[in-house]
């Protein structure tokens, strides 16, 4: 499968330099449509699902008992209402810091090790198949963040504040990429985050299974890769102005429609 | 004592809040200043010191993309005008060839690169900019530089008719707050981003006659 999706890509990358600019565009739309037609984040979703079943862990128990905000063990429809608040830890919490939670107090592990742990080592590799699932179960829902709470409130405008806060040697802010419509870096469309960008686009496409790398990448991932390149200090796994960005960018995409897990260049 | 005055201050402001709205408004700057501090750790080149913010990214940052009011940009503008730096010998274009290779580079500056010195960065210019019109893989979030001399009548950068439009051009790529407080691009010589030798050869890019920018 890997190799198919090498080849396709080779095939389809080397057309459009010789080519002119509309059907380089032609082309790219085509390698995507190719990609579409399997999309390895499956592979993941399939583990995802068995991880969250297993009794593993120091006290050997399974995530099935794991609240994702809609009650203990409802796993479906959650994805398209997180970050939002949860009263047992206090905090509004995205996905992968509910999944920390969860993994701690039901299994046993260590909340704060996996936070440190690299991406695609050790348990962030369990991570991956985690929300690749539980993401999948949202499939086609339609994102609606509760905004009910005065701290998912108060998230949301530290959200927005730091969506816009420029700094760094380049300084960039999220909004440098992300605050008009219709923009590209090179080739690559940029989805304009202040607004719903449509269904299945920026916030409703993440996690996604990226060609480029071959690697499942998490909302986290995106966010911390997002930060490199707008040349900022490395932001923690799960800190507070991740999940601040994650609540601005999922309120703002109320009514879009979840393709997560998606594929991507 | 001071904790017994912290809290007869927060209960008396918590009082004044409460007359206004049920609810009182949280304090957006400090707790924004908490979180920022404490999200991010240093990561090779790239130090928690990138944070802290200029006069110019505080305000823009705080106008979330509307324009500033000209009492807030034009002493921006001022100061960044005069923090350009004309190049020491008087001579303001290199080698477009050089240039293009720059412009091509989208590298330098983020925390897997091992230097931050100039020699170690890309210009980043097709990331944002259309340029020549072989390179069909561009940005559009900065205008197209495609013509960028030919469409201003440069025929002769060395000549005085062109020197205008030259100065204008490398403030811009030196120090591009100096004509808006809170454009998007980089302050490449400001910023110690490029260095000079650089920087000529992205000028002669864009406005060497001979460049394929101006065909």
């Amino acid at each position: 499968m890997r190799h198919t999706l090498i080849i396709a890509a080779a095939v389809v990358l080397a057309g459009p330099a010789l080519a002119q600019q509309k059907s380089a565009a032609d082309g790219i739309a085509e390698y995507r449509a190719m990609l579409a037609d399997g999309n390895p984040a499956e592979l993941f979703e399939a583990k995802g699902e068995d991880l969250w079943k297993k009794k593993r862990g120091p006290k050997n128990a399974s995530m099935e008992q794991c609240d994702l905000g809609k009650g203990q063990g409802v796993v479906k429809g959650a994805f398209v209402e997180l970050p939002r608040y949860f009263a047992d830890t206090a905090k509004v919490q995205d996905l992968e810091s509910r999944l920390l939670t969860c993994m701690e107090r039901l299994q046993g592990f260590d909340a704060a090790a996996i936070a440190k742990t690299p991406f695609g080592k050790g348990e962030q590799l369990s991570m991956e198949g985690l929300t690749a699932w539980i993401s999948a179960e949202s499939r086609g829902l339609k994102f609606n963040l509760p905004q009910a709470h005065a701290d998912e409130r108060k998230t949301y405008e530290l959200g927005k504040r730091a969506f816009f806060y420029r700094g760094g040697p380049y300084d960039f802010s999220c909004a440098s990429c992300h605050g008009q419509p219709d923009k590209r870096i090179r080739l690559q469309d940029l989805p304009e985050l202040t607004r719903n960008p449509g269904n299945g686009v920026g916030f409703a496409a993440w996690p996604a299974y990226r060609v480029s790398s071959g690697e499942m990448w998490s909302m986290q991932r995106r966010l911390n890769d997002c930060y490199r390149q707008q040349r900022f200090p490395y932001p923690g796994y799960v800190s507070d102005v991740t999940i601040a960005l994650g609540v601005y960018m999922g309120v703002n995409a109320q009514g879009a429609e979840s393709i997560a897990p998606a594929l991507k260049r | 004592m001071k904790t017994r005055r912290l809290v007869i201050l927060s209960a008396f402001a918590a009082l004044v809040a409460g007359c206004a709205s049920m609810a009182p408004t949280p304090d957006y700057d400090a707790l924004m200043a908490q979180m920022m501090s404490s999200s991010f750790r240093d990561e090779g080149i790239a130090k928690v010191d990138r944070l802290q913010q200029d006069e110019a990214n505080a305000a823009c940052s705080k106008a979330q993309g509307a324009a500033l009011p000209d009492s807030v940009a034009n002493p921006i503008q001022e100061a960044a005008l005069k923090s350009v730096r004309m190049p020491a010998d008087g001579v303001f274009l290199g080698d477009w060839r050089e240039g293009e290779k720059l412009a091509q580079n989208g590298r330098g500056m983020t925390w897997t690169d091992k230097s931050a010195a100039p020699g170690a960065n890309g210009g980043n210019c097709y990331n944002c900019h259309q340029i020549t019109q072989a390179e069909i893989s561009f940005g559009t979030i900065g205008p197209s530089l495609y013509n960028y001399g030919k469409l201003r009548g440069v025929t002769d950068p060395r000549s005085a008719a062109a020197r205008p439009v030259v100065e204008y051009t490398w403030t811009k790529l030196w120090n591009a707050k100096a004509y808006n407080a809170c454009s998007g691009m980089p302050r490449f010589g400001h910023g110690g981003l490029l260095d000079e030798t650089q920087l000529k050869h992205l000028m002669a890019l864009i406005l060497d006659p001979k460049s394929p920018v101006n065909q």
